[in-house]
């Protein structure tokens, strides 16, 4: 396959950082060998997720809860140096009764919409639900094809059965050839597809291991970690899942358990995965103990990113400079992600704390940051100038 | 009326305690999100129920619904609860 070159963003990178205890930004020299650290914002406060709109290079959009209060939408126009809260964040109907209504625990994932429409972004939430707003984060109204679906509660399951946090609307990948064709990974849930901007959605998830559901063929009820499409090939789709690592080819319309190929004793269990930008064939994952109970932690404690060139037929571990042993990293779905320049920088961070960086593609890891907060989410952008 | 305003939401106040009035428990919270946008939503959820660990006292007793009647000589304290590590 041909590979289209994707340019590389003038200035410097700085990583957007989640954590359970405020927001921070980690700034890089243009080398990407030197990194300051700055922040908080707003301390104390639970952040899911920050992004910055690659449309305009300038707005920062935060989701924010706390302990205590209710869940919000941040915005900063001054790269961080001050933040507004939305006028309306997301939020679903009020119900006729109070006992059936449903309320926002907090905002999962934010996502900007497509290049061709500025000012539009995308929130999942838990429980499972979908937001838009149009005018740049101020207001959010529910996707009603979504939220208001009458397959909703039956894909996502009873509220009482979700998992620990509520369960999330985590994923959202708009086909960049057409702001209609989106597709939103849900956790518990699966993967479905909309070919008309939401209004209506499909179940995308054959092929799809459920060993936790009664019925392994099942269309729905599934758990994927993270979802992506390549931005190059948008009809290359990759998905970490609670059972495994897939691939689908989406003509073909069927998930293939590309993690079968990981080696036997690290398996294919992760959150995270992260494909390059450039090349539909290579990704990068983070395998975690998916053994018996589940410690979500390193295999064997010895912390390894793993690398597939070749679409997921072979997997190479990464782990220069990780800890040889006794590392117990736990590395959540959206704390691991890649920049856009070259050669690709890889970052992750982990529950306890560390923010580490690769600036050559996964060969050599370095910590950047200690003693941060858990890490909910790493998000590398670069601001205009 | 007094409106005790606990840390959690003087970003929005900038003062520990409010004046306030309105007839029920729910019109005193409105007035406030007039006064503070977007304080009503961080303490009271889209179905209109007080957040898990939020309190709400009215003079020495806690309430549970925003329709209960208040009055100009009552004290109305804001509460976030303890809500873990």
């Amino acid at each position: 396959m041909n590979k289209p070159k994707i340019p590389i963003k003038d200035g410097n990178v700085a990583l957007l950082v989640g954590t359970r205890k405020g927001g921070f930004m980690l700034r890089s020299s243009h080398s990407r060998e030197k990194w300051k650290l700055e922040g908080p914002f707003m301390l104390g406060a639970i952040v899911h997720n920050i992004i910055l709109d690659p449309r305009d290079g300038r707005t920062l959009l935060m989701a924010a809860s706390t302990g205590h209060l209710g869940p919000t939408i941040f915005r900063s126009s001054d790269q961080g140096g001050t933040w507004t809260e939305a006028a309306r964040p997301p939020a679903f109907p009020k119900a006729d009764s109070e006992e059936k209504g449903e309320a926002v625990s907090h905002t999962f994932s934010l996502w900007p919409g497509h290049v061709d429409e500025p000012g539009v972004f995308y929130a999942g939430t838990a429980p499972v639900g979908l937001f838009r707003s149009e005018d740049g984060g101020e207001t959010w109204d529910g996707v009603a094809g979504f939220n208001e679906n009458p397959m909703r509660r039956t894909w996502i399951g009873p509220a009482e059965f979700a998992p620990p946090g509520g369960g999330g609307l985590h994923s959202l990948q708009i086909d960049p050839r057409d702001p209609a064709h989106m597709y939103i990974g849900c956790s518990m849930g699966g993967v479905f597809e909309s070919l008309d901007q939401g209004r209506s959605w499909q179940p995308l998830n054959k092929g799809c291991e459920a060993d936790f559901l009664p019925d392994p063929e099942a269309d729905f009820g599934h758990d994927p970690h993270t979802l992506r499409i390549h931005p190059l090939y948008p009809d290359v789709l990759y998905q970490q899942n609670h059972c495994g690592i897939y691939r689908m080819d989406r003509e073909d319309g069927y998930w293939v358990r590309i993690g079968s190929n990981m080696p036997e004793d690290v398996g294919d269990i992760g959150f995270p995965i992260v494909l390059d930008p450039r090349d539909p064939q290579r990704v990068w994952v983070f395998p975690m103990d998916g053994t018996e109970i589940w410690p979500r932690t390193s295999p064997k404690g010895k912390p390894a990113v793993y690398v597939s060139t070749n679409g997921g037929k072979n997997w190479v571990s990464l782990h220069k400079g990780l800890p040889a042993r006794h590392g117990y990293f736990t590395v959540k779905r959206h704390a691991m992600n890649a920049d856009r320049q070259a050669p690709l920088g890889i970052y992750f961070g982990t529950s306890g704390g560390q923010v580490w960086g690769s600036v050559d593609e996964g060969n050599r890891w370095r910590k950047l940051v200690d003693y941060l907060p858990e890490i909910y989410s790493i998000v590398p952008v670069v601001f205009a100038a | 009326m007094n409106v005790m305003i606990p840390s959690q939401l003087r970003s929005y106040t900038h003062a520990s305690r409010v004046e306030c009035s309105g007839a029920t428990l729910g019109a005193v919270l409105d007035e406030l999100d007039r006064r503070y946008p977007g304080l009503r939503f961080r303490i009271i959820d889209e179905q209109d129920r007080i957040r898990q660990h939020i309190h709400i006292f009215i003079n020495k007793e806690m309430t549970l619904g925003l329709h209960q009647p208040v009055t100009d000589a009552d004290e109305i304290r804001i509460i976030g609860a303890l809500s873990g590590g």
